[in-house]
C-alpha cells in the first residue's frame, strides 16, 4: 500500500514539478533559482505528502513552497532588497483562466531555458530531463552511466551557464523563437537517440531515454503543435521506437531492418506516428525530420522487406539531403538507390563520397553490403572488417565481424 | 563521450626513479596532484572513474588447460612496465578535451616537483550504435 502511495507520490511530483518551475521561474524572472527553489520544494513534498495526504493543488503547493523558499533567499541577500521589493509589488498569481493558457507556453520556456544556446548537447540534455521531464539526478546519471556527484555537477553547471548569460525567463522574439525551437528538437532527437541504442546489461536502463524523449515531444506538441517539425520528430520517434522489440535478437545482437520479424513491431505506435506525421505534412512547411519519420512510414507500410517502395524512399532521401546537406544522408540514398538500380549505382554514388566520409565506419558498412549484393565477396569482406575496426559500437562490431567472418571463412 | 585513460608503469622518460625512491614530499605532491584532477573532473561533471591497480608483483597470468586446473604465473615479471598501473574514465564533450586531460595527467609532478611526462593511452569506451 505505502508502496502504491509513493508511487502515485512520483507521478504526481514528476507531472506537477515542471509546471511549478514555470511559474516560479516567470514569477521570479530567475530560472536558475527557480529550479533550486522547485528541487527542495519537491524534497518537502515528497516527505510530507504522504503524511499529510495529498493536497487539493500539487502544483499550487509546490508554486507556493517555492516561492517562500525564493523569497527568503531573496530576503537573506541584503544587496537585493530591492529586487524583494520589486517581487512583492508584482501580483502574487495569475488568475485560474490565464494560468490555464499560459501552461503550454510556460512549458515551452522551460525547454528554451533548458536547450540554451551557451549549453554543450550533454549539459542541454541533462537539465531537460530534471526541468522539464522532471526525473532525478540519480535516475539521469544511471541513464548515462556516471556518478550522481558528477551528473549533479553538470547540471548545476548549466545553471550557472544560464543565469550567467542573463537571459530573462520570457519568450523570445520571433526569428530567435524559431531557433531555440529547432534547439530543443535536436536535444530531444539527442536523448531519443541515446535511449534508441539497446544493448545488454547495464544499458537496458538507457531505453527509458527513448521514453523520456518521446514524452518531452509530446509535450512540445502540445505546446507548438502549429509547427510542422515538432509533429515530424514525434512522429519519426514513434516509427523509430515501433521498430525496437526487432531490432535486437534475445543475445543483444543487432538485427538488421531487412531481416527484422516485422511482427514484433509495436502497432499502436506505427498507427500513432502515422496520424502525427499526415497532420504534420499538411501544414504543408516540410523539414528534415518530417522527411525522417516519411521514410520510417515507407518501412513501417511494408509487411515484408520486398514490399518496401524503395523508389519513394529514394525521393525522400534526395529532398532529406538538399534540405540537410548532410553527407551521412547520402550513404542511405545509395542504399536506396542500390535497392532501385541495382548494387552498381550504389557503388557509384558512395565513390563521390570518398573524401568527405574517409575513415568513417559507416562509409565502409555500407559499401560492404552494396559490394556483397554485388557478389564481390573478398572486397566485401574487407570493407566489413575495415568498418569493423572504425566503428564506436559494441553491438554493430560483432555485427560487422560477423558479416566479414562469413564472407571469409563461411 | 566516454575515454578510458590508461597509464602503464613504463611510459616515463628514461632515468625516472620508482615513486619509492622520491622523497615523502615528492610522493604527496604527486597523489594530491592526482586527487585535485578527479576533483575538477567531478566538477566539471566529466569524472566517471579513477582506479589504480595493485602493483605487477600481484599480478597473475592466467591460462586455461584442458586438465581442468589453469595455469596461473605469479609475478614479479621482468616485463612490468608494460602491466597497466591505473586508468581513468571520463566522460566529455569530444576527443580533443580527452586529451585536455590527459596531458594534465601527464603533468603530475614527479621527483623535483617536474611534471612526469607519463604516456597516457587515450581510448574511446565503446557504446551503444549511434545510428538506426
Amino acid at each position: 500500500m505505502a508502496s502504491e502511495r509513493n508511487h502515485e507520490i512520483e507521478g504526481l511530483l514528476r507531472e506537477s514539478a515542471p509546471r511549478a518551475l514555470a511559474a516560479v521561474a516567470r514569477r521570479f524572472g530567475d530560472f536558475a533559482d527557480a529550479e533550486d527553489a522547485v528541487q527542495e520544494a519537491t524534497i518537502d513534498a515528497a516527505r510530507q505528502w504522504p503524511v499529510q495526504g495529498l493536497p487539493e493543488n500539487p502544483t499550487g503547493w509546490l508554486v507556493h513552497v517555492a516561492s517562500r523558499r525564493m523569497t527568503d533567499r531573496i530576503r537573506s541577500e541584503a544587496a537585493r532588497r530591492e529586487r524583494e521589493a520589486a517581487v512583492a509589488a508584482k501580483e502574487p498569481a495569475m488568475p485560474a483562466a490565464a494560468a490555464e493558457a499560459g501552461a503550454a507556453d510556460e512549458t515551452l520556456l522551460l525547454m528554451f531555458m533548458c536547450c540554451h544556446p551557451a549549453l554543450s548537447p550533454a549539459s542541454a540534455i541533462a537539465l531537460t530531463l530534471r526541468a522539464v521531464a522532471g526525473l532525478a539526478t540519480a535516475e539521469i546519471a544511471a541513464a548515462f552511466l556516471v556518478p550522481e556527484r558528477t551528473m549533479a555537477q553538470r547540471i548545476s553547471r548549466a545553471k550557472k551557464t544560464i543565469k550567467e548569460s542573463g537571459e530573462p525567463f520570457a519568450m523570445p522574439a520571433a526569428p530567435e523563437r524559431g531557433e531555440r525551437l529547432r534547439s530543443v528538437l535536436r536535444v530531444i532527437y539527442l536523448t531519443f537517440n541515446e535511449g534508441y541504442a539497446v544493448s545488454a546489461g547495464a544499458e537496458l536502463a538507457r531505453a527509458d531515454l527513448a521514453a523520456e524523449a518521446i514524452r518531452l515531444g509530446r509535450i512540445v506538441q502540445l505546446a507548438a503543435s502549429t509547427e510542422p517539425e515538432v509533429g515530424g520528430l514525434l512522429a519519426l520517434m514513434l516509427l523509430t521506437e515501433a521498430r525496437r522489440p526487432a531490432r535486437t535478437d534475445a543475445g543483444g545482437e543487432l538485427v538488421p531492418l531487412d531481416e527484422q520479424d516485422r511482427s514484433l513491431w509495436a502497432r499502436e505506435l506505427i498507427d500513432e506516428g502515422m496520424t502525427v506525421l499526415d497532420a504534420a505534412l499538411a501544414r504543408g512547411a516540410v523539414g528534415e525530420y518530417q522527411l525522417q519519420a516519411a521514410i520510417a512510414a515507407e518501412h513501417a507500410k511494408a509487411s515484408r522487406p520486398q514490399e518496401t517502395n524503395w523508389g519513394e524512399i529514394l525521393g525522400l532521401y534526395a529532398l532529406l539531403e538538399r534540405v540537410t546537406g548532410n553527407r551521412m544522408v547520402a550513404l542511405n540514398r545509395a542504399i536506396a538507390a542500390a535497392m532501385v538500380d541495382g548494387p552498381r549505382a550504389g557503388l557509384a554514388l558512395l565513390d563521390e563520397l570518398d573524401e568527405g566520409l574517409a575513415g568513417h565506419h559507416r562509409l565502409h558498412s555500407t559499401r560492404a553490403h552494396l559490394l556483397e549484393d554485388a557478389g564481390e565477396r573478398a572486397a566485401a569482406a574487407a570493407e566489413y572488417e575495415r568498418a569493423a575496426e572504425l566503428t564506436r559500437s559494441i553491438p554493430e562490431r560483432n555485427y560487422l565481424t560477423r558479416r566479414a567472418a562469413r564472407l571469409n571463412r563461411g | 563521450m566516454k575515454f578510458m585513460l590508461l597509464q602503464a608503469y613504463g611510459g616515463v622518460p628514461e632515468g625516472t626513479p620508482p615513486m619509492t625512491r622520491w622523497t615523502p614530499d615528492e610522493v604527496d605532491a604527486h597523489i594530491t596532484y592526482q586527487k585535485d584532477l578527479n576533483a575538477e573532473l567531478t566538477e566539471r561533471g566529466e569524472f566517471v572513474d579513477a582506479r589504480g591497480l595493485s602493483g605487477p608483483e600481484l599480478a597473475k597470468f592466467v591460462v586455461w588447460d584442458e586438465s581442468g586446473s589453469p595455469v596461473v604465473t605469479d609475478g614479479p615479471f621482468p616485463e612490468s612496465k608494460e602491466l597497466l598501473a591505473g586508468y581513468r574514465i571520463i566522460d566529455v564533450e569530444s576527443v580533443e578535451r580527452a586529451i585536455e586531460v590527459a596531458a594534465q595527467g601527464s603533468a603530475a609532478p614527479g621527483p623535483g616537483g617536474e611534471p612526469i611526462k607519463q604516456v597516457i593511452e587515450v581510448r574511446e569506451v565503446m557504446g551503444p550504435p549511434i545510428t538506426h
